[in-house]
């Protein structure tokens, strides 16, 4: 193998935004409901800009722990 | 004083203390092929946070996304998707990248596809495809600034005056300092932008409406459909919208520039860290959106969506106000432009004219070449942005539909043994020919889809099949140390 592969885990987390930000975009591209006076499609963008920090964030831990693992183990 | 010169003075003195950061980052410094390029590998969290915030915030996300929030709509979104995706798709293939990068002294991307397919043509291809798709990126930095000094001017500088000016300035820049520079002036560019965004996009709804939702209940009077997809275009609808948006994440990172960056960091973990943190940058492109749709409705009839926040801040703001936005937004230009123009020069010297005309050329001369390199990039770029018109965001997907070709050679380069550099060369090849017929006949979209995302899946195909059938032989020095070097797990490639 080349270079270490991201752990399965890992890279679930990170197709979670993919799937809210982009697959998804004919279930939440309108503009009722307005958040705050911002039409829904660009509230909805809005807020998946932190929840993809935290789901990367959530990542992170899992491969953290998986080298801390494999560094033990050897 | 007249509103002009209030607002040009303001904008100078910007330029010019950014301009005074770049000399003295590097004066210090003995200047040697690595230590201008990817700035001797010591960039710490902050400063290659500030970096990659640097080359991704350009005068694009300034004029380009308000630009489309005006003429298109809803379509603008993309966007904000793209980018936070973008960080996703680094967060899994950066830090491998930089741990190949360190072990094998990598500088570019020419030199990750030379190490890992041994094949100095397709190293050369990729350079030379890589600046192909740089060059308009880079122009839309130097229309964007002719755009900045003469709405700043109230149109007295003609926009071919104040592109020269630029195009010089940069030059310069580059010419004295390297990358180090450019990191040093992106905390005063960030910071101004970060400033500016967040004023006009709260002050521009705020004057004209009492707030930001109170226009955008004004929007769905006037256009109810405006702000979804398709917006006020026919073709670009959802379809588009998911084409694009995985197109443009993918390649985020594909830049020529996005690796020298990557190569400059200290640490794998730096990056990692970097790619978790990024996305909340991206809260500052709704801010821009405001403008763009504020402009829609308080001034109608722009002939360049591009013009639409500048012209906006001119009505809602006095005119020293305007030149910090104007300052700020020349800045986001003149940064990222640095940095494409170097790492061009630095690809074509070291990449495309040292291995296939030159092989004996030492690293010294290298560094020569480049610098006269910089200014005849800039010459070509300050040519093109003069004879060319088009809008900023359709200058950037033609960047991205050329340089998301690399992925397939970078993903499947990195994570499947079996990638061969046949199947590699011809998906690139077919990719980018594709790109180019599409776009040039004016296809893209087409049917719907993203022409650029298309190329893309035929590339793949083309790289996973012929892969598939040829012979597994994996060739070049990765080959030769990693044969006789068991890796400490145990498994070869």
């Amino acid at each position: 193998m080349l270079v270490k592969r991201p752990s399965a885990l890992a890279l679930i987390l990170g197709l979670i935004p993919f799937v809210a930000m982009c697959l998804s975009v004919a279930l939440w591209d309108r503009v009722e409901p307005t958040i705050l006076g911002v039409p829904f499609n660009l509230a909805w963008l809005i807020a998946w800009t932190p929840l993809t920090t935290f789901f990367l964030w959530l990542a992170y831990r899992v491969e953290i722990t998986r080298e801390n693992s494999l560094r033990g183990s050897e | 004083m007249t509103p002009s010169v209030i607002a040009l003075a303001m904008i100078f003195a910007i330029v010019a203390v950014g301009s005074l950061i770049g000399f003295l980052a590097g004066v210090h410094r003995k200047m040697d092929l690595e230590q201008w390029t990817v700035g001797g590998r010591g960039f710490g969290p902050l400063l290659m946070y500030l970096l990659m915030a640097g080359e991704v915030y350009t005068t694009f996300s300034f004029l380009g996304a308000s630009g489309w929030a005006y003429s298109r709509g809803g379509p603008t979104l993309y966007i904000m998707a793209y980018v936070t995706l973008g960080y996703v798709v680094s967060f899994f293939i950066l830090p491998p990248l930089w741990e190949l990068g360190r072990k094998h002294g990598l500088q570019t991307q020419s030199d990750f596809f030379n190490l890992r397919y041994g094949n100095k043509y397709l190293a050369a291809t990729v350079s030379a495809v890589g600046v192909a798709f740089l060059l308009p990126y880079f122009q839309l930095q130097v229309t964007g600034l002719g755009i900045i000094v003469s709405a700043a001017s109230f149109d007295a500088i003609p926009r071919t005056m104040a592109m020269v000016i630029s195009v010089v300035v940069i030059a310069a820049f580059v010419f004295v300092s390297g990358l180090r520079a450019v990191a040093w002036v992106s905390i005063l560019k960030d910071g101004l932008m970060l400033i500016a965004v967040i004023a006009i996009g709260v002050g521009v709804p705020y004057v004209h409406f009492g707030g930001v939702g109170p226009m955008f209940s004004a929007m769905a009077r006037a256009h109810p459909a405006h702000v979804t997809m398709p917006g006020a275009t026919t073709n670009l609808g959802h379809t588009w919208f998911v084409s694009t948006v995985l197109l443009t994440s993918f390649g985020l990172y594909m830049w020529p520039h996005s690796f020298v960056a990557t190569f400059s960091a200290k640490s794998a973990e730096t990056l990692r860290r970097n790619a978790v943190l990024m996305p909340t940058y991206t809260i500052t492109l709704a801010f821009v959106f405001f403008v763009g749709f504020t402009a829609v409705l308080v001034a109608p009839g722009l002939t360049n969506g591009d013009l639409s926040l500048l012209t906006v801040v001119r009505q809602s703001f006095p005119p020293w106000f305007l030149g910090v936005i104007g300052g700020a937004g020349a800045l986001t230009a003149m940064v990222p432009a640095a940095i494409f123009v170097l790492s061009a020069a630095a690809l074509c010297a070291k990449n495309l004219y040292r291995p296939i005309f030159a092989p004996s050329m030492s690293d010294d001369s290298v560094a020569k070449l480049a610098r006269v390199l910089v200014v005849v990039l800039s010459l070509i770029s300050l040519y093109l942005s003069i004879y060319s018109s088009t809008t900023l965001v359709s200058l950037l997907l033609l960047g991205y539909a050329g340089v998301t070709q690399f992925f397939p050679g970078v993903v499947l380069g990195l994570f499947w043994p079996r990638a061969s550099m046949s199947g590699i060369f011809v998906g690139l090849v077919v990719g980018v020919a594709m790109v180019a017929v599409l776009m040039l006949t004016n296809h893209d979209p087409w049917h719907g889809w993203s022409a650029g995302f298309l190329a893309l899946c035929l590339n793949f195909g083309l790289a996973i099949a012929i892969s598939l059938y040829a012979p597994v032989k994996i060739e070049g020095p990765l080959a030769a140390r990693d044969a006789s070097i068991p890796s400490s797990s145990g498994r070869k490639l």
